[in-house]
């Protein structure tokens, strides 16, 4: 399939989850879409297209949390980056490592950091943070502060 | 698990690096492997926010300490991508140089330690020479042996001088026939071949499933190399191979790892004959609002880095992934039903962390210990001893 025949499949069978697409390059494009349409775009895009899974990055922009899903189509060298954004009360998307193994690391690590959660993850353990970390602090919230009294942070920074 | 240094960052296992691995056997079996990481944690997504564009490049160089070009390489397109923008000629052609060169001595010193865990520490002293001698090719292009700090959003930051280029060309030149006779002495080997075949296999459909990169999907007949698929830097200028292999066993990812040094040398070569005249920096002021993404084939598979700016000269988000959190994964799938003496080199095998290797413990089924890093290792290179000697002794 050519850029154009993906494009045009994709924009028609998902018209009404897609708020709006931006065609930022030849290589780059960024897709808004419903956040309860992920799972279904998701695994289209990586089992019926092929497109391999890069990895998700999650940013908190207050009073939104947004979760990039980049997807990489790699016989047309095209990068789509789907866009959700999520309530920062209460952030929650449905999981897409249920379906494909690749998300497994990448949800586990956004739900500790950023406090999303993974609904029907198949194991929402911590990946990262220590065992000492305390629960609902979330180091890449813009409102995190330090809450462990006896390190010194400052070192170097 | 303690003290933690830094409360955030990319989680990074690559080299020498702490992660726990436990594995749970049957008898000498694997069944079950957990991973247990985050020892080392950084908070270099934290810190980068808190560093201007250009300083942030040198805050990922340290990242890795082997690989240390590729996340300075995918930062500064992931800078130039928020624009969008190309760097000159020149420039691509030096930061082909130094990534290439660099591919060289990280699966030489890959090579190196899965001879030593094998029990073929004559393996492991050549490779580990023919590095230093392509350490040295990388001293006299950029003035460091590791850590070169050539790049910069926008180009590079030093130039290769003209009369370096010959003594270069020459030094490569005499570390191929070296390089051939390891390569000769690897695979062709019946005891290797004896060992490694069938160990550690990871199907096609798997390496699509955990997305799978680098030499760890190519062993799998996965034909997956952002050089080719996304071409950046100089890599469409000349003719070179991706190297493919269909059995996914640690025996075809040895093989990938060893064919991918001549092309990294093949590669090299061109580009220091070919290097073009023009400026070596773009000389970018202010980045403007926006987002970027660069990605690139570090010698253990794509690395990918994501940058939002708002139009300061701080990065509001700077996301990265290392290749081995897609390929970490994968040991579901390879060390399932394989021998514990098998269980260090599947491990090596993506080529991780090294001294992961010596945290992993083995239980059984009532949570006992049974055997230590050390153990392991000695577990592995008497299976190889026992081959040697049933073929005949050597």
């Amino acid at each position: 399939m050519t850029r154009e025949e993906v494009l045009l499949d994709f924009t028609s069978r998902f018209h009404a989850d897609i708020l709006d697409l931006e065609d930022k390059s030849n290589t780059r494009l960024y897709v808004d879409i419903k956040p309860e349409s992920i799972v279904r775009i998701g695994t289209y895009l990586f089992r019926n297209i092929g497109a391999r899974f890069n990895i998700a990055t999650a940013t908190d922009l207050p009073p939104k949390i947004e979760i990039l899903y980049h997807f990489i189509l790699e016989d047309i060298n095209l990068l789509i980056s789907l866009r959700v954004f999520l309530d920062g009360e209460k952030p929650e998307i449905e999981s897409l490592a249920k379906e494909i193994e690749a998300f497994n690391w990448i949800e586990r690590e956004m739900s500790e950091l950023l406090g999303i959660t993974f609904i029907g993850h198949p194991d929402p353990r911590r990946l990262l943070l220590a065992d000492n970390w305390p629960e609902g602090v979330y180091p890449l919230r813009q409102d995190y502060e330090e809450w462990d009294n006896t390190s010194d942070r400052t070192r170097g920074v | 698990m303690g003290k933690t240094i830094i409360p955030i960052g990319p989680y990074h296992p690559l080299q020498e690096e702490p992660e726990f691995f436990t594995l749970t056997v049957e008898g000498e079996t694997v069944v079950d492997i957990d991973m247990r990481m985050g020892y080392n944690h950084r908070g270099i997504e934290k810190l980068s926010e808190m560093k201007t564009f250009e300083n942030s490049t040198f805050v990922v160089e340290r990242i890795c300490g082997i690989c240390s070009t590729s996340h300075p390489y995918a930062y500064t397109r992931a800078v130039e991508d928020i624009f969008p923008m190309e760097v000159s000629m020149r420039s691509k052609y030096i930061r082909t140089i130094i990534a290439e060169g660099e591919r060289i001595h990280s699966h030489l010193l890959w090579l190196g330690l899965a001879g030593h865990f094998l029990g073929y520490n004559t393996v492991y002293m050549w490779a580990w020479k023919l590095r230093e001698e392509i350490l040295d090719v990388m001293e006299i292009l950029s003035g460091n042996r590791n850590a070169y700090a050539m790049f910069k959003p926008g180009g590079v930051r030093r130039d290769i001088n003209a009369e370096d280029i010959p003594i270069s060309l020459k030094k490569i030149d005499s570390i191929l026939p070296t390089l051939d006779m390891l390569k000769k002495a690897v695979l062709d080997d019946p005891v290797l071949h004896a060992r490694l075949k069938g160990v550690g296999v990871m199907s096609y459909q798997e390496a699509i499933d955990f997305s799978a990169l680098g030499p760890t999907s190519r062993a799998s007949g996965v034909a997956r190399d952002v050089r080719k698929d996304s071409p950046y830097g100089a890599y469409q200028e000349m003719e070179w191979d991706m190297i493919v292999t269909k059995n996914g066993d640690v025996f075809d990812k040895a093989v990938i790892r060893i064919l991918e040094m001549f092309e990294a040398a093949k590669i090299m070569k061109y580009c220091l004959n070919n290097l073009p005249d023009g400026e070596i920096d773009a000389k970018i002021k202010d980045v403007p609002p926006g987002e970027g993404i660069g990605h690139i084939e570090a010698p253990r598979g794509e690395t990918f880095h994501y940058v939002k700016s708002d139009g300061t000269n701080r990065p509001v988000r700077h996301k990265v992934r290392a290749p081995t959190f897609m390929n970490l994964p994968t040991y579901k799938a390879t060390i399932k039903g394989q021998t514990i003496s098998d269980a260090t080199i599947i491990l090596a095998a993506i080529d991780p962390c090294y001294c992961c290797t010596e945290r992993i413990a083995v239980k059984d089924g009532k949570g006992r210990m049974l055997y230590n890093g050390q153990d392991l290792i000695r577990l592995s290179r008497s299976k190889t001893e026992k081959i040697r000697q049933r073929m005949g002794g050597r």
